[in-house]
């Protein structure tokens, strides 16, 4: 017997290092292509018109997003107001009351199927009972459709934050007894505080920059919004509309919306990592 | 690291040595002595009856019967896995977090089985505090820490909450090290300020009894000493249960001692009687050392 050469582990080490870094930088290398290209492309749209004024036909000056910036914030905010506490909630009873039951179970692989779900199907199937019935595309339809879409990220996340709190301290609030609730309420979600803000931003990133579900459902507008139940203008459908049409100047504001929403994601996650950091001081 | 610890106790008692030993005997028996008066009439604050607890399917504590001497500091001893913590989690009921856990017997409180169904258990749990391994400050402030039980029990003005919280953290021998940091996060103290941060919570909501689960085998040795000479202290107002991993502990503070083997109570008695004249066999094997 005698002792194996290390060179040909210490190549093999290294391989796989290499080549692990390598796929980890593809991550950081198509960020920083996408960032660079739709800062490229987007920045010469940015101007105050940009923000306070309406969309003109194509080939008129001085043309903005005004009216899609407000649209867009309205139907996140009305998703978030929907989709969150009801996710909240459903993270609660899968995390607290019904980890062990069957109903729990059953809750859980749901709200996994219904993360998977594409979101252009969620945008027909609200289409189907939101806009077909009343005889309009609407803001309201469109916030509806969000919210459909948040609610199991939010769910999951909930879910997953609560069960990070030590069991210990789930008994130490019961001990002096708490309501199950209360215990929950004042306790495990001041102990999951972060996680849970950091859930409900990302969640909010991600229905914002979405498209399918709006294009049956706010579909998109020129006119500024008079009220929740006719189209509403957004960013996304804007951005699809435009980058699609023939015209020059349309293309230059669909990258500069592109641009608009990028920063809002990208700020909305550093927020996010913000909050996770401040809870380890 | 108990064991060889702890081989050397029944020597004290059985060994006739001369010298130093033979002093520390004396002095350590004469601790016994004293205590020989208080211990004559006690009645039972807590009564184990035919008590069975299961972890789903597995059978964990048999026929348990135990009671506990309103008043007093009893000790729960025996090795890792003989059912001391479960036996204690029935008494709260905090075994109930779980789906797959029951109970089944009786545990009289004052008379009545609390493993009724009828049975308030925030009331039960105001009425019986517990005291975990771990220390588990909430993450709040080390007034909030306190003031959160009073609040949720009682209502009362803010000077009087005021006043509580601090007559609590120093029944807890906390107030000296924690009244310029009372706005501070409770998670900020020590290991062993935050066990007795958790100490002064339960007491502020004066509990007729205190349940304490190895309360000392996450804290160092000063700390310990603290939490010990407090359960000495508190005894007499509350009834003190306390689990523990450590014999010297157990005969330190202990009036009676409940020994636990494989989910069964060898052995129940005063705790002198136990540590000098075991009656059967397992209990002198375990505080011999021989085992556990």
């Amino acid at each position: 017997m005698t002792p194996r050469s290390d060179k040909g582990r210490k190549l093999l080490d290294w391989m796989v290092k290499a080549i692990s870094v390598c796929a980890a930088l593809l991550g950081l290398f198509f960020l920083g292509w996408i960032l660079f290209v739709v800062i490229d492309r987007g920045i010469a749209a940015i101007n105050w018109q940009f923000f306070t004024k309406l969309p003109m036909p194509p080939g008129m000056e001085g043309g903005g997003v005004a009216n899609a910036i407000l649209g867009t914030m309205i139907m996140t905010a009305l998703a978030t107001l929907l989709g969150v506490p009801a996710g909240l909630l459903a993270g609660v009873y899968l995390a607290e009351f019904g980890k062990h039951s069957r109903l729990g179970a059953w809750v859980r692989f749901t709200v996994n199927v219904l993360m998977g779900i594409p979101s252009i199907i969620l945008g027909l199937f609200v289409y189907s009972i939101l806009v077909y019935p009343f005889g309009t595309f609407s803001g309201w339809a469109g916030g509806v459709a969000l919210s459909i879409l948040m609610f199991p990220v939010v769910a999951r996340t909930t879910e997953d934050m609560l069960s990070m709190v030590p069991n210990a301290l789930r008994e130490a609030a019961l001990a002096i007894g708490n309501p199950r609730w209360m215990a929950t309420l004042s306790i495990i979600f001041r102990a999951a505080k972060s996680g849970l803000i950091t859930g409900v931003l990302l969640s909010v990133a991600r229905v914002s920059g979405e498209t399918a579900p709006l294009l049956f459902t706010a579909l998109n507008s020129s006119y500024m919004m008079k009220s929740l139940n006719e189209p509403l203008a957004n960013l996304t459908v804007t951005i699809y509309q435009y980058a699609m049409s023939p015209y020059d100047d349309w293309n230059q504001i669909a990258w500069g919306a592109s641009l608009l929403i990028m920063t809002a994601v990208l700020l909305l996650n550093l927020a996010a990592r913000f909050a996770v950091r401040e809870k380890k001081i | 690291m108990t064991a060889a610890l702890d081989e050397k106790m029944p020597r004290r008692f059985t060994d006739e040595e001369t010298g130093e030993e033979g002093a520390k005997i004396e002095a350590f028996l004469h601790h016994f002595q004293e205590e020989d008066e208080e211990d004559t009439v006690s009645s039972a604050k807590i009564s184990a009856r035919n008590l069975n607890f299961y972890y789903g399917d597995q059978q964990a504590l048999f026929d348990n019967n135990l009671d506990i001497a309103e008043g007093r500091i009893t000790a729960i001893i025996g090795p890792s896995g003989c059912g001391k913590s479960t036996h204690l989690r029935i008494y709260n009921r905090i075994f109930q977090l779980y789906g797959n856990q029951r109970a089944e017997g009786e545990v009289l409180l004052d008379g009545k089985n609390l493993l009724d169904s009828g049975t308030n258990l925030i009331e039960l749990r105001r009425r019986i505090g517990m005291i975990f391994q771990k220390p588990t400050p909430f993450p709040l402030s080390v007034f909030e820490n306190v003031a959160y039980g009073l609040r949720l029990h009682f209502k009362m003005p803010k000077s009087e909450l005021n006043g509580r919280v601090e007559s609590a953290l120093k029944k807890a021998a906390l107030f000296d090290e924690v009244k310029d940091k009372l706005d501070k996060p409770g998670v900020a103290l020590s290991g062993g300020q935050q066990q007795r941060l958790c100490i002064a919570r339960t007491i502020a909501l004066e509990p007729e009894i205190l349940l304490m689960d190895e309360p000392t085998s996450a804290i160092d040795p000063v700390a310990t000493r603290k939490v010990e000479e407090l359960a000495e202290e508190l005894k007499g107002n509350f009834t003190i249960v306390i689990v523990t991993h450590s014999m010297q502990q157990a005969a330190r503070i202990s009036d009676f001692t409940a020994f636990f083997y494989k989910g069964k109570i060898i052995e129940y008695g005063l705790t002198k009687e136990m540590f000098t004249n075991p009656k059967q066999k397992q209990t002198e094997d375990y505080i011999t050392g021989r085992f556990g």
